[in-house]
């Protein structure tokens, strides 16, 4: 039973070495390290590679099932619509007050929570962090019964004890804008404090010291001493924010699926999913999404350039 | 005089905060206390700031635990895709960051930016293609479409590697010595080194994969595959009277993430400060 029969045990035996060479081999410094990435190279070329490369050969094509055809510069001259003019320009107005937002305001609540001034700071902390553990859904779900239409919805009352008349928050265009905006900075703001703590303890607190020397106040301490430590911190938060601003779907999604009233909630990906994925248009989807990935390349790299990042940090 | 003006200050500091929390913590509280109201009044009115205490009611939670069987199966799909999700790229990232940093070898830095790129890269652009590989490869509707594409995530690999980085080199020629295979070093000796990155990372990837929408939006089809963010988008509809799932279900999603929160708080905030990540 534990020998096979048909074998003899030089046989056996050379078996044996090639599977000790073969181990040896698997084992050695050189070879290890690639069997370590090798699950990273198969899915980046899986998953990453193979689709980045189709997308930009798709954006080309008329994709029906079945048959595929090359249609040249066709589904680029058809992007130049009102349509993707309107998912562009409300994806840019979100993505200019949502870098705004999430960046000046955790700004101010990190150097307010990291100085002696703020007790329970722990506290502070997590609450502020709480709701980026809530799914978008969730999150949508409670921003959509909070600013319900109803005159007793949280919001309306609010308004309306200011004095105002109750809004329709889903079917206004400046509405819109807010609960999408609101909705992302409630959820992220937490994050980014977070971030910002972690660069305040960079600060060397000897150079507040010498500026209390100066006779600096407060004020000047924050712009002189403080803002030029965060620098490297603001780039990357806002660099962030960018990004993720012109991937913006969900926070509309939540609240008006995928047809919203004059298209007030429309984004760049929520048009790639109409288009490409309802409407079965992958070829022109696919075009959008490479519009999509120019526009963010070239505003991550001039945000960059004017940011300074690239510059050496010899100065 | 200065010091009376100071503690002015520190007041109205320490009191905008409390009603910065307020505002952070308040849709949690109401979509926790609105559970217990009735679920047309939900519908048709939202959440209310005055509502008088008699209508309070745990009808929406009964409801879920005895008329829902749609939402368990939801929440069974999400349990078992977020584990195996934590425990499968874990796994990977976890080789690959740590080969990239205890290792010379050569592509390494290659490789190194090559994670770095895709961070950068936003998953939209690829998803249409994706979507249309998932179909062409059969894999539509399965728990495994859901979780391929975040099983190597670049993001882990370059937390792990950084974390490894850190890890003492002596150890390994120590078990070299010993007649410790490569392998043996990294499961046996650096694996248990590197746990805390791993606690964080799997609170990363357990949340980026709980909360997870676009994407299993795309591939999942049928309503008994459904995770419990899609479960809980399809009763979102205009036309929903579901809102007596879709308000408890959705306390009952979050509720165990805070728990987990209040336990873990160090592990949480070193996952989810390494980047960005959307949920």
């Amino acid at each position: 039973m534990l020998e096979t029969p048909t074998k003899t045990n030089v046989e056996v035996n050379r078996e044996s070495s090639r599977l000790k060479r073969m181990l040896n081999f698997l084992n050695s410094k050189k070879v290890v390290p690639y069997v370590f990435i090798l699950p990273f190279v198969i899915s980046f070329l899986l998953l990453t590679f193979i689709p980045a490369v189709q997308a930009f050969v798709m954006s080309f094509q008329k994709v029906l099932p079945g048959q595929t055809t090359f249609i040249g510069w066709q589904n680029y001259e058809r992007i130049l619509n009102p349509t993707f003019y309107k998912a562009l320009s409300n994806t840019t107005i979100y993505v200019i007050l949502t870098v705004l937002i999430l960046v000046i305001v955790p700004i101010i609540l990190s150097v307010f929570l990291d100085s002696k001034l703020v007790r329970f700071k722990t506290f502070f902390r997590a609450s502020l962090f709480i709701p980026s553990l809530a799914s978008i859904i969730v999150a949508g779900t409670i921003f959509r019964m909070v600013f319900g239409e109803s005159e007793v919805a949280v919001a309306n009352q609010v308004v309306t004890f200011f004095g105002f008349e109750p809004v329709d928050w889903r079917y206004n265009s400046w509405s819109a804008m807010l609960l999408m905006v609101l909705l992302c900075s409630w959820r992220w703001m937490g994050v980014n404090v977070l971030y910002f703590l972690a660069a305040l303890q960079n600060v060397p607190k000897e150079l507040y010291e010498a500026a209390d020397i100066d006779g600096a106040n407060v004020i000047q301490k924050f712009l002189y001493v403080t803002l030029p430590h965060l620098k490297p911190i603001v780039i990357f938060v806002s660099t962030i924010s960018i990004i993720n601003g012109f991937r913006m779907f969900e926070e509309s999604y939540v609240f008006w699926e995928t047809n919203s009233p004059g298209n007030i909630g429309l984004t760049v990906v929520g048009y790639m999913y109409q288009q490409g994925i309802q409407q079965n248009d992958m070829g022109f989807g696919a075009a959008v999404g490479v519009v999509l990935i120019l526009i963010i390349f070239v505003i991550s790299f001039v945000q960059l350039l004017l940011t300074g990042a690239f510059k050496r940090g010899d100065e | 005089m200065k010091s009376k003006k100071q503690t002015a200050l520190k007041w109205t500091i320490n009191l905008s905060f409390v009603f910065i929390s307020f505002i952070a913590l308040f849709p949690i509280l109401s979509l926790l206390v609105s559970s217990f109201r009735p679920a047309s009044d939900l519908m048709r009115n939202g959440i209310s700031l005055t509502f008088s205490l008699s209508e309070l009611t745990v009808e929406n939670y009964t409801y879920i635990f005895t008329q829902a069987s749609e939402y368990w199966q939801w929440y069974g799909n999400s349990l078992i895709i977020s584990s195996l999700t934590i425990v499968l790229s874990l796994f990977f990232s976890s080789m690959v960051g740590y080969s990239l940093a205890v290792y010379d070898f050569k592509g390494n830095n290659f490789i190194f930016l090559l994670v770095l790129f895709i961070i950068m890269v936003p998953f939209e652009i690829l998803m249409l293609p994706l979507f249309q590989l998932f179909i062409d490869l059969r894999l539509m509707d399965t728990y495994l479409a859901v979780m391929l594409p975040l099983i190597v995530a670049p993001i882990a690999v370059f937390f792990f590697r950084q974390y490894a980085l850190g890890l003492p080199k002596e150890l390994m020629d120590a078990a070299r010595i010993d007649g410790t295979t490569e392998y043996g070093i990294f499961f046996k000796i650096m694996m248990p080194l590197m746990l805390p990155s791993f606690a964080a990372m799997a609170i990363l990837q357990g949340l980026a994969s709980w909360n997870n929408f676009l994407w299993p939006l795309l591939v999942l089809r049928s309503n008994d595959m459904f995770t419990l963010p899609i479960g809980l988008a399809s009763l979102l509809t205009p036309y929903g009277n579901n809102y007596d799932i879709l308000i408890s279900g959705s306390v009952m999603t979050i509720i165990p993430i805070i728990i987990l929160f209040i336990f873990f708080q160090r592990y949480f905030i070193s996952g989810l400060s390494v980047g960005g990540v959307k949920g």
